[in-house]
């Protein structure tokens, strides 16, 4: 008896094999297939469900009208979702399979920096182009044809940040607590403490903490900042540690401000942080409150669509998806060939000099990264993201 | 018979002893008590640059007490099932997850918040309602493993491999299930308590990390008193000394071992409770991490030790803290598992425990 | 003749499925999913010798897995990508053919020596402690590599390509494949002759009776280190092979949750049987893959599912036996014992 159960769970075995290697085949030609590498769970995953609700959003949009039209014919639009969970593996995983298995055309995310760096350097091997909307660290597209972005970068935002703080807190000396397995928050982390220190002079980031992205506990860290007295705290964190931090400082008797960056801009962080981030700055791509023309529609309408307002990234994946679409579009053609297609779409990305995105205007120079303006907005009362100031590249 | 575990022939070689409490014909190789508690408290375990002002340092010992009273909650439940059942329930710390899941349903569902209307009570109410009924459901959830998951395999009298094995993919289970039914986005703990924070001299401390230590405290004093005084407790001692004999003087092996559990899981759903509370947001992957350490600080203390597990937890407490104050964050778990490996290296058996012998 | 019939349809394979590959009658996808079986084999036969031959409980096999990852990766690229560390690469891109199995083999020997770092403390504690000390050695292993900035730490490290472009650069067929199943066969090809020779009969002799055995004159002590050792080598290699497969490495992709991996592929294997572990691997592998649509619910089926083996079938799909226990008629196949 024993011996036929081995039996028969090996012909199962050999059965599995045989469908599973049969599967995949076959493609549609009528369709044309974009990947998005998004953070569906894991630490962050409110980004990667505005991203999936922005792709959405538009995918109705085009399909409803019967499809993309490429020259002269329509095409529907497929959207194909992996999921990298906020982690670097997974996401170099996901883009292979989005490269490999799902044979897309291009791909859009990952979204946060620490998974965009590995999965841009995939895409890049593979030949595949990729937009990631929400990046904005330099390493993502650096030396890396094939990699591009809609988001403004953070030599940029680094010193928006640091003038911002100087101007409204009258701030002398900073402190900074950033995740140091994370490449966004430790590259802005350093490029912060830099642009600081050639403004205010040497040493005036009287202190310079990091921690680790599963850590929940920052007392110890948090104890030396407050210390070390500094005028304001920069995190440039993402939303979940940010509201454990901010509690944990005021817990410790800190009653000073902070200066965030934007990857506090989700939905979620009035959810988790509550009253102790009532009142702080941060800087981000836009403001919903206070817009106007296209991006006021698109803010009603997916607020009418999904009962929120939508946040940063929302905004950025529905740019960042357009700019694949028109590239797609001026490529002129979808060639039966997956490979020579995703040569014409990047060559056609490489090409776009000007955008006019909801998140504002973008101007590429050949770099795959735009300059636009950034945004420092307020948090009021109600938990809104308020319009405070904006700066824009020379 | 019912089956065996481990190696017969080498009962007879060595003596088999396990230690729940402190028993009195113990070998006397151990740590008095109170020694192994104190180079802790002295403070960060180096201090090259000497940056550390006394301020600082009370606060950092303040904030390791309150951090490791967790690690301790939730070594007793390891230690508890450990002595009893000689398993390693992987499952705990997935345990201490749904406890503080749990107390998050109950108190939104008491409060009214995210959305739900609720009861509507206050704050305090909530509080004083959430608490025992968290530990009552989270023990639930405990019993509920064991029954349809430990028992089972002992009656088949399984090799002691399997049940380890069961439990940690028990444990995978409750984490993933989790993230599939309640989806993946954080849940942040409604304010329960009003946080008073008094400052003196500089270091402050919440009346939250008050409540936590103290919390740690009496319920490590309550298990000793039961596991020392009373007659279960009794019942549990010599489960752990030897299973086989204990049916025979009339004692049900099952029950006592449905109170173990009962114990152990409703400690974490304390633990998960406190954990919600001091730090408010919740994921399904929380229990994953602070499960294995806690498991190591039970080692290190000596498993099948109450007072190894509370040692165990606040030593644990205490590394972190230091090592983070010290030096920066990313060489804390590289110094703490080193210290506890060296721990284990110079006492295999843990700072109370006893040699014993068997195989897995 | 028929004797070599295994040995011959063995290489027969692998020929086809590289000549398959290469006219890309199966799809790169797939070819990925081959390499990565032949990994996850590599890992659970070579756990399956500690925790399965010799009954003990080693819980870090990431961790091993990642120093032979992380070795054999900064060896490629020091020596074939241009790099942060010492910029120009130092050899030319020709050489990447014979410099690839010598940085696998220095993956396989720094993690063999890392095994025996870990070996050590164990002689004296057993069972429980030895899934301790494993599992403190994995989160060491990797809180080292996350605090070593210039090999990028908890971002990871990148730049294998340049040293797999090299070697198709000489000669374009899909090589890692190749390297990945020449690596699963010497694996299991070693493995099976460590077993069933003198030598290696002392390992099952520790798991049932450790005493006994070190009356019988098996060196208990030795015989560990040197299952430890061949045991995390062999995880070095799998770890060299699959960082260079990705093209990226990140310390947390080896963690507890890939040691909790590679112990269910040899418990669902059947500890004590290296076909268990090899087609526990491929199924392993498989079930992964199939069960991708159901997302999250995949990790909450595959727990399940162990615990309802554990439950009706606790020695797992095989037990100890080997497939020629099974089919007795496959003996005249082949020739090894």
């Amino acid at each position: 008896m024993k011996r036929m159960t081995i039996k028969v769970l090996l012909v199962v075995l050999a059965m599995a094999l045989g469908a599973f290697a049969l599967m995949g085949c076959g493609q549609d030609s009528n369709v044309i297939k974009i990947g998005f590498n998004l953070e569906l769970t894991g630490d962050i995953p409110k980004v990667g469900e505005a991203s999936k609700f922005a792709a959405e959003m538009l995918k109705e949009d085009i399909n409803s009208k019967g499809g993309l039209e490429v020259g002269g014919k329509k095409y529907k639009l497929e959207f194909v979702y992996q999921d990298n969970e906020a982690k670097a593996d997974s996401a170099v995983n996901a883009a292979l399979k989005l490269i490999t298995q799902d044979s897309v055309v291009a791909i859009v995310g990952p979204n946060s920096s620490k998974q965009a760096i590995p999965a841009g350097g995939v895409c890049n091997d593979n030949q595949t182009p990729m937009v990631s909307p929400w990046s904005t660290n330099p390493d993502t597209t650096k030396d890396r044809p094939w990699v591009f972005r809609a988001a403004f970068l953070d030599p940029f935002q680094g010193p928006v940040a640091a003038n911002f703080a100087a101007k409204q807190f009258g701030a002398k000396t900073a402190a900074v607590l950033f995740d140091i397995a994370n490449d966004y928050s430790k590259g802005l982390a350093e490029i912060f403490k830099t642009e600081w220190e050639k403004k205010a002079g040497a040493g005036t980031v009287v202190a310079f903490e990091s921690h680790g992205t599963k850590d929940q506990d920052f007392s110890a860290q948090l104890t030396k900042i407050v210390a070390a007295k500094p005028d304001f705290i920069f995190v440039p964190d993402n939303y979940n540690q940010v509201a454990l931090i901010i509690k944990q400082a005021h817990d410790l008797g800190y009653k000073g401000p902070f200066m965030g960056s934007d990857a506090w801009g989700s939905a979620e962080l009035m959810t988790l942080c509550g009253k102790d981030c009532i009142g702080q700055f941060f800087s981000t791509h836009y403001a919903a409150a206070g817009a106007q023309g296209a991006t006021k529609e698109f803010i009603d309408r997916y607020n009418t669509k999904y009962k929120y307002v939508p946040d940063d990234v929302a905004a950025l994946t529905w740019d960042a998806t357009r700019l694949v679409l028109q590239a797609i579009q001026e490529a002129g053609k979808v060639e039966k060939d997956i490979k020579a297609e995703r040569k014409l779409v990047r060559d056609a990305l490489a090409n776009i000099k000007e955008f006019a995105g909801i998140t504002g205007t973008m101007k590429f120079h050949g770099t795959g990264d735009p300059d636009k303006c950034a945004v420092v907005v307020q948090i009021s009362p109600e938990g809104k993201f308020e319009f405070k100031e904006s700066v824009c590249p020379q | 018979m019912a089956g065996t575990s481990g190696s017969p022939p080498a009962l007879f070689f060595f003596k088999r002893t396990t230690t729940l409490w402190p028993s009195p014909n113990r070998p006397t190789g151990h740590c008095p008590k109170g020694r192994a508690v104190q180079p802790a408290r002295q403070g960060p375990i180096a201090q090259p640059q000497g940056k550390v002002s006394p301020v600082e340092f009370f606060q950092h010992i303040l904030n390791a007490l309150q951090f490791g009273s967790f690690y301790a909650l939730i070594a007793l439940g390891y230690t508890l099932v450990y002595g009893v059942l000689r398993l390693i329930n992987f499952a705990h710390g997935d345990i201490f997850m749904v406890g503080a899941y749990i107390a998050y349903f109950v108190a939104v569902l008491l409060l009214g918040g995210e959305g739900m209307h609720g009861l509507g009570l206050s704050p305090a109410l909530t509080l004083a309602i959430t608490v025992p009924v968290t530990m009552i459901l989270t023990s639930l959830v405990g019993v509920t493993l064991e029954r349809t998951m430990y028992r089972p395999l002992r009656r088949k009298g399984a090799d002691r491999l399997y049940v380890v094995i069961t439990a940690l993919m028990a444990g995978l289970m409750l984490e993933n299930g989790n993230l599939a039914l309640l989806g993946a986005s954080r849940k942040s703990f409604p304010e329960l308590m009003e946080k008073v924070v008094w400052t003196f001299g500089g270091v402050s401390v919440t009346n939250l990390k008050v409540v936590v230590i103290v919390a740690a405290i009496v319920v490590f004093v309550l298990l000793e008193f039961i596991v020392t005084k009373t007659k279960i407790g009794m019942a549990m001692r010599g489960i752990s000394y030897d299973k086989f004999a204990i049916p025979l003087m009339g004692i049900p092996l099952d029950t006592i071992i449905v109170v173990t559990f009962i114990l152990g899981s409703s400690m974490a759903g304390l633990a998960g409770i406190l954990y919600a509370m001091s730090y408010p947001i919740l994921e399904p992957y929380m229990g994953a991490l602070i499960g294995w350490k806690a498991f190591i600080a039970a080692v290190v203390g000596g498993i099948g030790d109450i007072r190894g597990a509370i040692v165990g937890g606040f030593l644990l407490g205490f590394i972190e803290i230091g090592v983070v104050a010290v030096f920066p964050s990313t060489l804390r778990d590289l110094f703490a598992f080193s210290v506890l490996l060296g721990i284990l290296w110079l006492k295999p058996t843990g700072l109370f425990g006893v040699a014993q012998t068997t195989k897995i | 003749m028929q004797k070599h019939t295994f040995t011959i349809s063995l290489f027969a394979g692998i020929f086809l499925l590289t000549v398959l590959a290469q006219f890309g009658v199966i799809n790169q996808y797939l070819v990925s999913v081959i390499m990565l079986m032949g990994v996850n084999i590599i890992l659970s036969t070579s756990l399956n010798l500690v925790n399965g031959y010799m009954g003990e409980f080693s819980c870090g096999h990431g961790g091993f897995m990642c120093v032979g990852a992380y070795v054999s990766s900064v060896v490629t690229v020091l020596c074939f990508s241009k790099n942060h560390i010492l910029g120009a690469p130092l050899l030319p891109p020709s050489l990447a053919l014979l410099a690839f199995p010598l940085a696998l083999a220095a993956g396989a020997a720094v993690a063999a020596v890392a095994g025996l770092v870990v070996a050590i403390p164990s002689f004296k504690t057993r069972g429980d402690y030895l899934a301790i000390i494993t599992l403190a050695a994995n989160y060491i292993v990797i809180s080292a590599i996350d605090n070593m900035e210039i090999i990028g730490g908890p971002r990871g490290f990148m730049g294998m390509n340049a040293t797999v472009n090299g070697m198709e650069g000489l000669l374009d067929i899909p090589w890692m494949l190749l390297w990945v199943l020449s690596g699963t066969v010497f694996t299991v090809w070693l493995l099976r002759r460590f077993v069933s020779s003198t030598l290696g009969k002392g390992v099952p002799a520790i798991a049932q009776d450790e005493i006994a055995a070190e009356i019988m004159s098996v060196d208990t002590n030795r015989m560990k280190l040197i299952a430890f050792m061949l045991s995390s080598g062999l995880a070095g290699l799998a770890g060299g092979l699959f960082a260079h497969i990705l093209g990226y490495v990140n310390p947390h992709s080896f963690d507890i949750m890939k040691s909790t991996e590679v112990m269910v592929m040899v418990y669902l294997g059947g500890m004590g049987s290296l076909s268990g572990a090899t087609l526990s691997a491929i199924l392993f592998t498989v079930l992964l893959e199939v069960l991708r649509p159901l997302e999250i619910w995949k990790w909450v089926v595959i727990p399940l599912l162990l615990i309802l083996l554990m439950q009706f079938r606790p020695e797992g799909i095989m037990g100890n036996k080997e497939l020629s226990d099974l089919f007795p008629k496959l003996k005249k196949y082949y020739s090894f014992k």
